[in-house]
């Protein structure tokens, strides 16, 4: 596959030699310029996350009339218990995890077991139909659906975290199901035949030898799963009905009211929230870019 | 797990009866021509919930876009009314207008920028995972709360700054000002979604072989023109895939508006998506649905150009 050498010079250092082509010849000279060119840009992305973090740790007699980018001394980290209480961290929390866990593992489960289906049995009418119908997803953005469903939902009672859940996996499924599939015909029917010899059933041909061996498709939908559930905003703003069950993205609302003007306060929430996906990119990021980088080769 | 199958061979599930003879030369390797039932299991539930959570949403939709629907109370037909309506409607225009500038103006920003980062990225630099790490960091924040911190710095870091250096234009929040305001939410959003991008274009770099740099640089050729008549015609696929998605993506923004403007000053910066979400408060629940259904013709027009596109230039997708 060529997803595989593409994530291994996305991860390893020796990507292929672009520029600086006058230097290669005598060797592998850095492109020091370049560098410090692309130093300098990457503080676009830098000092907005700075600011926050400087913002975070200032009382509002600090933050006063200034540009607020000056680092706070002495430094006020009794912000963050202060946002704990007034957004109710753990239960906004609890909630977005919830939601993120089980949007993951049913985007997982749900896209791998289909995409299974229709690759092995492509020459039927029916899943080639299913395929296609599922596809069609891509093509209706949520704003097209989205007053009709916030209603269905509401009869139904899954005006909540749980029917968030729902709406993560389906929304994501086409794709998903696309990743997926192509991985699955790569995958020779030979593993399975000698395995159904011995009187294997399809679910355990599945669990046993398919499914693991997906392992590097289940890691890209795994990670655009997570960010993309416990990121969003559309969904629980608008389908979870009782304000103390929404997600910290929607928590952060409440520092938006006309006469709120406790900014360090806000921006301890704020960071707060960022924390979690942040921390674990930062620990992952080898991981997380060769996944991403797989999804976006397909 | 071995439970569930035992019941999945007893009880046949829709679809049983579809034509099975067909396949049986076509199947070459498997012992049986019959499809085994637990492949039906696997699919029917995702598909009924598919078409229950997001197809019937669809339909509903479309129906009440030809009734007079407030959200609540009684209703009755009224043809195309809504969609006559919606053509004379100005607050609807400004937003298409608003919504199609943007978009356009962003993909273009997004993808100048991306492909400058992915160059950059894919040279001879040094710290090259660290770098890396910084620049996609943006793709793993919550794209609201990147809006509230830019919201700040133009409100009040901005102006303070401006004034110290007599920049007068400046000195006042720029989303507060309606002719400005929609750039800061070109600037965020390329902010938010330059990365997606990049790794897009990362992946089309590395599918150059360095041999033909090598060819190119026996014959003595600079680096622009490198860029200009090697890499550009050779990632062209991946740039194509980019506009389109990009642009389809801008379309629908919604986030990074409300955690800038909200919409304003006055309508100024309100998003088709932000008008069909006020059919929830507005009374006008049938009117905004016919609005969306026109938002989504559009999308899908762009989609099959798209297509089109894609198809001609032999990139798979």
């Amino acid at each position: 596959m060529t997803a595989s050498t593409l994530s291994d010079t996305m991860g390893g250092a020796a990507a292929p030699v672009r520029k600086a082509r006058r230097s290669s010849r005598e060797g592998y000279k850095v492109n020091w310029w370049l560098t410090a060119l692309m130093i300098v840009a990457s503080l676009t992305v830098l000092l907005p996350l700075y600011f926050t973090v400087a913002m975070a740790l200032k009382t509002p007699d600090q933050i006063g009339t200034g540009t607020g980018l000056a680092w706070p001394s002495p430094m006020n980290w009794e912000n963050f218990a202060a946002a704990y209480v007034a957004t109710n961290f753990p239960r906004a929390f609890m909630s977005t995890a919830f939601v993120t866990v089980l949007s993951v593992l049913g985007s997982l489960a749900s896209s791998s077991l289909v995409a299974y289906a229709i690759a092995r049995n492509w020459n039927r009418k029916f899943f080639r139909g299913s395929f296609i119908y599922l596809l069609s997803a891509m093509f209706i953005p949520f704003p097209v659906i989205i007053l009709p469903l916030i209603k269905q939902t509401a009869l139904l009672g899954l005006d909540n975290p749980a029917g968030v859940v729902f709406l993560h996996v389906l929304g994501g499924i086409s794709f998903n199901t696309l990743l997926y599939i192509a991985f699955v015909r790569s995958i020779p029917v030979e593993l399975e035949e000698s395995a159904r010899m011995d009187g294997a059933t399809t679910w355990q041909v599945f669990r046993k030898i398919i499914f693991p061996l997906l392992a590097p498709m289940n890691a890209t939908v795994g990670i655009f799963a997570f960010l993309g559930s416990w990121n969003d905003f559309l969904l629980p703003q608008m389908m979870i009905a009782d304000p103390s069950l929404q997600t910290l993205p929607v928590v952060q609302m409440l520092f938006q009211g006309e006469f709120n003007t406790n900014y360090s306060l806000a921006f301890a929430s704020y960071l707060m929230a960022m924390a979690p996906t942040l921390v674990v990119y930062i620990l992952a990021q080898r991981w997380v870019l060769s996944g991403v980088m797989r999804g976006a080769v397909k | 797990m071995t439970a569930t199958s035992r019941v999945a061979q007893t009880a046949p599930p829709a679809g049983r009866n579809l034509p099975t003879s067909a396949s049986a030369k076509t199947a070459t390797l498997r012992s049986r021509n019959r499809t085994d039932p637990t492949y039906y299991w696997m699919v029917v539930p995702v598909l009924a919930l598919f078409a229950f959570f997001i197809t019937l949403p669809a339909l509903v939709g479309v129906f009440f876009s030809l009734t007079n629907y407030a959200g609540y109370g009684d209703w009755k037909f009224i043809g195309l009314s809504n969609y006559v309506n919606i053509f004379k409607d100005p607050a609807v225009l400004q937003s298409y207008i608003f919504t199609f500038v943007f978009a356009l103006a962003t993909t273009v920003v997004v993808n100048v920028v991306a492909l400058a980062i992915a160059l950059g990225l894919n040279a001879k630099i040094k710290w090259r995972t660290g770098i890396r790490t910084v620049f996609f960091i943006p793709m793993v924040l919550s794209a609201l709360i990147v809006s509230f911190v830019f919201n700040y710095l133009f409100s009040n870091t901005l102006p303070v700054l401006a004034e110290r250096f007599g920049v007068t234009p400046l000195a006042t929040s720029i989303l507060a000002n309606e002719n400005l305001a929609w750039l800061a939410i070109v600037l965020v959003t390329v902010w938010q979604a330059a990365p997606g991008a990049t790794i897009i274009y990362l992946a089309g770099l590395q599918s150059v072989p360095s041999e033909v740099y090598e060819a190119a640089d026996l014959d003595g050729a600079g680096s622009f023109r490198q860029f200009l008549s090697l890499t550009l015609p050779l990632i062209l696929g991946y740039l194509v895939i980019n506009v389109i998605l990009g642009f389809k993506g801008f379309l629908g923004t919604y986030e990074i508006i409300v955690g800038l403007t909200g919409g304003g000053p006055g309508m100024a910066t309100q998003s088709v998506a932000m008008r069909i979400f006020s059919g929830f408060t507005g009374g006008d629940y049938s009117y905004q649905m016919a609005n969306a259904v026109i938002y989504f013709l559009i999308t899908l027009l762009i989609s099959v150009i798209q297509l089109r596109l894609i198809q001609r230039r032999g990139v798979s997708l």
